[in-house]
């Protein structure tokens, strides 16, 4: 039900952002100076390593991680993660019997301050229709081999709730730092299409 | 509603293709498209649901087609010239102005 016309045929987008942009500049809507430092700060400062202070802190503090699984949104803001897009969150865990994997079929739902903005492919067609009829498949095409007796949950986000994947800790990894554990865990771990693989020998040293 | 965008269970679209070390944003015109939908919802100017439902909006094979920074600017457009912020003519000139200042 597109009733949206135009009445000149849609130009190429760098056209049509710099027209809508220059409009609302001149009629003082918006300030570009403040949109460079919006997008700055999604560039330099919010992104998938904040999500992975969240996952080693919930790691070597038990404590931390019960809080963590019980109330994820306050959890998360005690490392200082808030904002947009954040606003209420539920962490769930991968265990030796469960894996989760998390979708936005109905757009692209994503938990921002924790991950930063989504990476192409769970914005795209191929992930958000095929991801929740077949999983396994899905994974298989990140390199994730999930065995047989591990159930795998897909969790579908909406505008309201935004999840985040606690990934296990990986073997060999006893007696590191938070700081060490937190640089093992990527971006596709806490979306559930990867685990966190164990490290290569010596690499905390 | 179920439009084009309830993507579940549908087939037929392929491989994922996954990019490695992908930047967060591939050109400039995204940037500043995100930086603007940023500085006009905090403007008060639409609110998220309305944001959402103008991309749910949009015609099924511009959406299909259209990547997601696509799709965010199709949304800002409708907002703000359904909401009278700017004026479709207005753009129209505007764009028409650029497309001749550019080489």
């Amino acid at each position: 039900m597109s009733d949206h016309s135009h009445t000149a045929p849609p130009s190429d987008p760098e056209l049509r952002i710099k027209a809508l942009e220059s409009l609302l500049a001149e009629k003082q809507l918006i300030d570009p100076a403040a949109v460079d430092a919006i997008i700055e700060t999604y560039e330099t400062k919010i992104g998938p390593r904040n999500g992975a202070r969240v996952v080693a802190r919930a790691w070597v503090d038990p404590e931390y991680k019960a809080r963590l699984l019980a109330d994820a949104t306050k959890a998360i803001a005690e490392l200082g993660f808030t904002g947009v897009q954040g606003e209420d969150m539920l962490v769930i865990e991968n265990t030796d019997e469960v894996h989760n994997v998390v979708v936005c079929t109905l757009c692209s739902c994503y938990p921002w301050p924790t991950l930063g903005l989504p990476p192409v492919w769970y914005k795209a067609a191929p992930y958000r229709a095929r991801v929740v009829s077949d999983p396994r498949g899905v994974l298989l095409e990140f390199g994730t081999r999930i065995s047989d007796d591990v159930e795998v949950r897909v969790w579908d986000s909406n505008a309201e709730l935004r999840y985040l994947v606690l990934p296990q800790r990986p073997a060999g990894t006893e007696g590191w730092t938070e700081t060490q554990l937190a640089e093992l865990v990527s971006r596709d771990s806490m979306i559930g299409t990867t685990v966190v693989p164990p490290p290569a020998q010596g690499a905390a040293s | 509603m179920n439009g084009v965008h309830d993507l579940g269970g549908m087939h037929g679209f392929g491989a994922i293709n996954p990019e490695p070390n992908e930047p967060v944003f591939h050109h400039d015109w995204e940037r500043r498209v995100f930086g603007i939908m940023i500085a006009t919802f905090g403007g008060g100017h639409y609110n998220v649901d309305q944001f959402r439902h103008a991309i749910e909006r949009m015609g099924a094979v511009e959406y299909l087609s259209g990547s997601y920074y696509e799709h965010w600017l199709s949304s800002l457009e409708t907002l703000l010239t359904e909401r009278g912020v700017i004026t479709q003519a207005e753009l129209d000139a505007r764009r028409a102005q650029l497309a001749r200042e550019t080489p």
